[in-house]
């Protein structure tokens, strides 16, 4: 079986405020020593017994980055039987990523789905009879990484992925064309052509890691819904909210902007806020395609924030909304405390379990008490992004990575005038990491293309 | 009438070059053995083209040869032309080829056969196999005799119902109007064996004298020629070596062939069989690849005394008389004379997945084949599996562990391993970019790789085995030595460094540093290395690869570790795939019916994902540890 090392985020990561990173494997004790410093910087963890726990700070190029504590496990007493280093991080969930980003820097790669629980079982750890258990985890998982990572490229970014590789095999194509029929097909002088390609096609990958990386803040941050009657401050909420210091600019082409959506940081916790159209019942159609639309998104959120003015007394309208939080994460800010107040917190404590937070906005009251509250309901773990799209997000930035390795060792081989039949070998390794990300397996690929494109042999 | 005739432990049938091969290695292997061909005067015939070897066909010869097969000794005693192809690229596609006298190729091969102990070559067509509870006992041929045997390989080529077609002109016969066989594919059908059909072609011979060569460009033999078998030395073998001729074809020639496209039986669908991509006719290029305004055309000599000329790169079914307009439009054939029409053959084949690594049967006991009536195309994929069927035939029989070549240790590991396990849909060609790991696979050290396995085999002499074991040590003294001395910055090799427009050293550094430059190698160091002791040529070809190429052949010697670890996961034969329940269905359909003998080779079928090989391995485990107590509580029962 495979014996490499893995590493992964082995506890969910967003119940409570400590994530634990788990690396297993026989490097697990020299990947800790290069990025665990103890306080006096001198304690190496892979001289510490096994089942011992070790405070300290985990650094990426000297730069501390968590305040940790390192439990050391080693084979075979361990989870997996192998050597084990689980991490714990309470830094919050961006730290955690950090760590975790600053682990598989160490030429380690991130665990398949259910690959913890496979070695587990293939050295024995669990019980023969759990078989079946385990296939079926290692397919669930499986199945379900595979669809998450088909779902969560954008259209454009599928065909750009396909482009590239389309084109990479090409290359291949053509050298390997070539190399097994050299009196017919001559690739003299290729090499300076392909060095511009792959210089294209390490661009096009950077760009995807790049727009990789901001669409996962995008996408896997808590789908957060503004509502409230007409009037009642929902849009001075989301400006509030929306501060300079913590908007975070999406420059994402195919974002749905009909509803007005912002997504913005709290500290370590990502909110995607959709302020939505005043809700009441109306005969005006176009206004009504807004109430739909408004109830629509607050049937798919996860918070619900509900703004009521408190100045005016409440009535039907304020029953659907009030129906719509029923089965709901929801905060009600009771707003306009600068009026006289036609409604109490006693008017609608019964009305349902959510808390309840006075706000005004005119005079900036009772944001940081929401803001609080926010956090708080995330670290107990009654918020809850989504963690799948994390991790799919990093496999996918782990195949990018590969992939432009596998490119730089091309240009390397290239500028070092080596034979073309070189270049083929790491075209392929990145025409196979690209291929991960659709769930492509390589197979006659580059034979059927040989034939299809060249005309050869005798 | 039926009756038993004699009693052999195998049977070969057909003399091509797989059945050669196979004969060869069981004699030499000490079985006594007969050897079937429809014609002793076509044994190893090339009904093809006139040459052997070529890209990653060279390196299958030179496989052949360090595992004690007989292609490489043959073509080097009979070839008229060398050239090593592809120089200026990698040591790992440098590819021999070389132009064989047909005729003399044949009487040379002829020779060796019938000069061998326990090997009996007759002239006969077998009809029939028999088998008793699913176990191979004999063949019966077409007179009726019955030959008792206890192993059979099947070599028949392309003879079996095979039909060679131009135009609408058909004749019932093998290559070169050789008798077909037409009554082994109704045996082996009520044996449960699935048959396929495939198609191949071959271009006309035209005589020399009717050839405007002025027109043509000329193509030399190389001037330093490397044999094929690693028992001969360049000197040895050294010849006058006779020229191949190049043209083109023209847009008159593909006019030609698109006015008379529907009388090609391709086209109209009168060949029912499917070809090789690889080899297509010159009408499929010219209808597949419309923008092409011309194609190669080879003309290569058929043998030193005769006057056909093989013209390469025109093969063809069309009509005979389409044919000559079509030829003749080519420049220097304007007066060809045709010798022998172009034509298709039809013919039929076996599923190759229905065969163990072995080339034994699955399903039949005793029974094993090679060539391409197991789907592949080509004298030397067809030689290469004769060695291995042969080889196998013989380890079963002497009681002996069975040899399966790996991927990452030959083309031949390679070749078998795709035509068992990929869905073969076309006469199957070796090539290049089929061997991942074909940095180690090189033509330059099939003897480092293979000669030790035909020693244990008993195919290598003592001689060779104990000159192989020299050369590995030669290479690693080499080596090291090479990695130890270190060169300053002296007047002297800044010079010499100069004159090959290296950059000048810095600091000192070692002669193997010096050599993974690319623009040194270890002969250019000759003068700065006065302690340089005189080692063979072979040796420093092998030194020099090493040292240049070390990271690449360092990266790929740790995939092959990790693939190996696949390999050794073996399947138990019994597995049944429809009972593991977390295998998805189309896995558990393609597995059941390949039957793969480890992990590593299921996780080549396609349809089969890397999910399902962790579900695979999950189980096995499973399966294993049930196996295990079994075993346990039999032992504590007994």
């Amino acid at each position: 079986m495979n014996t490499d090392t893995i590493a992964a985020i082995a506890t969910g990561l967003s119940t409570g405020g400590i994530s634990i990173i788990r690396i297993s494997g026989d490097k697990a004790f020299s990947v800790i020593d290069r990025i665990y410093r103890s306080r006096d910087g001198k304690k190496l963890l892979s001289k510490q017994k096994s089942h011992t726990i070790h405070y300290g700070h985990i650094v990426d190029d000297e730069t501390i980055i968590d305040e940790v504590m390192v439990t050391v496990m080693r084979a075979p007493s361990t989870y997996t039987r192998e050597d084990v280093i689980e991490i714990n991080c309470h830094g919050g969930i961006v730290v955690t990523r950090k760590v975790l980003e600053a682990v598989l820097k160490q030429d380690i790669r991130l665990a398949e789905p259910g690959e913890f629980t496979k070695r587990a079982f293939l050295n024995g750890r669990i019980d023969l009879s759990q078989a079946e258990a385990v296939c079926d985890i290692i397919n669930a998982k499986n199945d379900i990484a595979l669809k998450n990572s088909l779902n969560q490229l954008k259209g454009r970014e599928l065909e750009i992925i396909e482009e590239i590789r389309d084109n990479i095999l090409r290359d291949i194509a053509f050298i390997e064309a070539a190399l097994d029929d050299p009196e017919h097909i001559s690739i003299d002088g290729f090499s300076g052509e392909l060095l511009l390609k792959v210089n294209n096609y390490c661009q096009s990958i950077n760009r995807l890691i790049d727009s990789s990386r901001k669409g996962r803040l995008l996408k896997e941050g808590i789908k957060t819904v503004i509502l409230g009657k007409p009037n009642a401050g929902k849009s001075s909420l989301l400006n509030i909210l929306v501060r300079e210091d913590r908007a975070i600019v999406t420059d994402i082409a195919g974002t749905t902007r009909d509803t007005l959506e912002e997504t913005i940081c709290l500290n370590d916790i990502t909110l995607n806020i959709i302020d939505t159209a005043g809700i009441r019942s109306t005969e005006d159609i176009v206004e009504k395609i807004g109430v739909d639309k408004a109830m629509r998104v607050a049937r798919e959120a996860v918070l619900i924030i509900y703004v009521i003015d408190a100045s005016t007394p409440l009535d039907e309208n304020d029953e659907i909304i009030f129906s719509l939080t029923s089965d709901k994460k929801a905060i009600l800010l009771l707003n306009k405390s600068d009026l006289p107040p036609r409604i109490t917190v006693e008017d609608i404590k019964d009305k349902s379990g959510h808390p309840i937070v006075s706000t005004s906005f005119v005079e900036h009251k009772g944001i940081d008490e929401l803001e609080q509250l926010i956090k708080e309901m995330f670290f107990k773990g009654d918020l809850t992004f989504n963690e799948d799209i994390y991790i799919t997000n990093e496999r996918h930035l782990e195949a990018f990575r590969n992939a432009l390795k596998a490119l730089n060792l091309v240009k390397e081989s290239i500028e070092n005038n080596m034979p073309e039949d070189f270049y083929s070998i790491d075209l392929m390794s990145a025409y196979e990491e690209l291929g991960k990300i659709l769930g492509k397996n390589v197979d006659e690929d580059l034979i059927n293309m040989i034939f299809s494109e060249f005309c050869m042999g005798k | 009438m039926s009756y038993v005739f004699d009693e052999y432990d195998v049977v070969v049938i057909g003399a091509g070059h797989a059945g050669c091969e196979a004969a060869l290695a069981c004699a030499r292997l000490s079985l006594s053995t007969i050897v079937f061909t429809v014609s002793i005067d076509s044994i190893a015939l090339m009904p093809c083209n006139p040459n052997i070897g070529g890209t990653s066909k060279g390196h299958l010869v030179r496989e052949i040869d360090a595992l004690g097969g007989e292609m490489g000794k043959n073509i080097d005693k009979t070839y008229i032309q060398s050239r090593m192809l592809n120089l200026s690229k990698g040591p790992a596609v440098h590819s021999l080829r070389a132009q064989a006298d047909k005729q003399e190729y044949s009487t040379a091969m002829r020779k060796v056969m019938e000069n061998t102990p326990n090997l009996i070559i007759k002239q006969g067509e077998i009809t029939e196999i028999l088998t008793k509870d699913n176990k191979v006992i004999g063949v019966k041929s077409f007179s009726g005799a019955i030959y008792h045997c206890r192993a059979v390989i099947i070599c028949s080529g392309t003879y079996l119902n095979a039909r060679c077609i131009y135009g609408d002109t058909v004749h019932m016969t093998g290559p070169n109007g050789l008798q077909a066989a037409l009554k082994l594919t109704d045996s082996l059908k009520s044996l449960g064996v699935e048959m396929f059909r495939f198609k191949t072609g071959t271009p006309a011979r035209i005589d020399k004298r009717s050839i405007d060569f002025a027109k043509m460009e000329e193509q030399k033999g190389d001037e330093k020629i490397t044999p094929f078998s690693f028992t001969n030395k360049p000197e040895d073998i050294k010849r006058d070596q006779v020229s191949c001729w190049l043209t083109y074809t023209t847009p008159r020639t593909h006019e030609i062939i698109r006015a008379n496209i529907d009388r090609s039986p391709l086209f109209s669908g009168d060949i029912k069989g499917t070809g090789a991509r690889y080899c297509p006719s010159i009408e499929d290029k010219v209808v597949r690849f419309a923008d092409k305004d011309r194609h190669q055309v080879f003309i290569e000599p058929e043998g030193e005394y005769t006057n056909e000329m093989y013209i390469s790169g025109m093969s063809s079914s069309l009509p005979e008389d389409v044919q000559i307009q079509m030829y003749r439009s080519v420049p220097g054939l304007e007066n060809a004379n045709i010798v022998r029409n172009a034509y298709a053959i039809e013919y039929d084949c076996i599923n190759p997945a229905q065969l163990k690594p072995t080339l034994e049967f699955k399903n039949i006991e005793g029974l094993f084949s090679a060539g391409q009536f197991n789907g592949s195309s080509g004298y030397e994929e067809a030689a290469a599996q004769g060695l291995i069927a042969g080889i196998n035939a013989a380890m079963k029989l002497l009681n002996r562990e069975p040899v399966i070549i790996d991927r990452s240790q030959a083309y031949i590991g390679v070749l078998i391993d795709d035509l068992i396990t990929k869905e073969t849909k076309e006469p199957y060609r070796m090539m290049t970019s089929r061997a991942e790991y074909r940095l180690l696979l090189r033509q330059d050290n099939a003897d480092l790789r293979l000669t030790k396995i035909g020693y244990k085999i008993g195919l290598i002499d003592e001689e060779r085995y104990n000159s192989i074991l020299k050369k590995e040590l030669d290479i690693i003294n080499e080596k090291k030595r090479l990695e130890n001395v270190t060169v300053g910055a002296s007047k002297e090799v800044q010079e010499l460094l100069k004159s090959y427009n290296s950059a000048p050293l810095a600091t000192a550094t070692t002669l193997a540093d010096l050599i993974k430059r690319p623009e040194l190698n270890y002969e250019m160091l000759k003068s700065i290395d006065p302690d340089r002791k005189h080692l063979p040529d072979d040796v420093i070809e092998q030194v020099n690869i090493n040292i240049k190429y070390e990271g690449y052949i360092l990266r790929q010697l740790r995939q092959v570790e990790q693939h190996k670890k696949m390999e050794n996961k073996k399947l138990p034969e019994d597995l049944d795939y429809n009972k593991i329940s977390g295998l998805r269905i189309e896995a558990r359909q393609k597995l059941e019916a390949f039957r793969p003998v480890s992990i590593g080779q299921a996780s080549r079928i396609s349809g089969v994902s890397p999910a399902d090989i962790s579900v695979l391995m999950v189980y096995l485990m499973q399966y294993n540890s049930k196996e295990d107590n079994k075993s346990r509580d039999n032992n504590k029962n007994g």
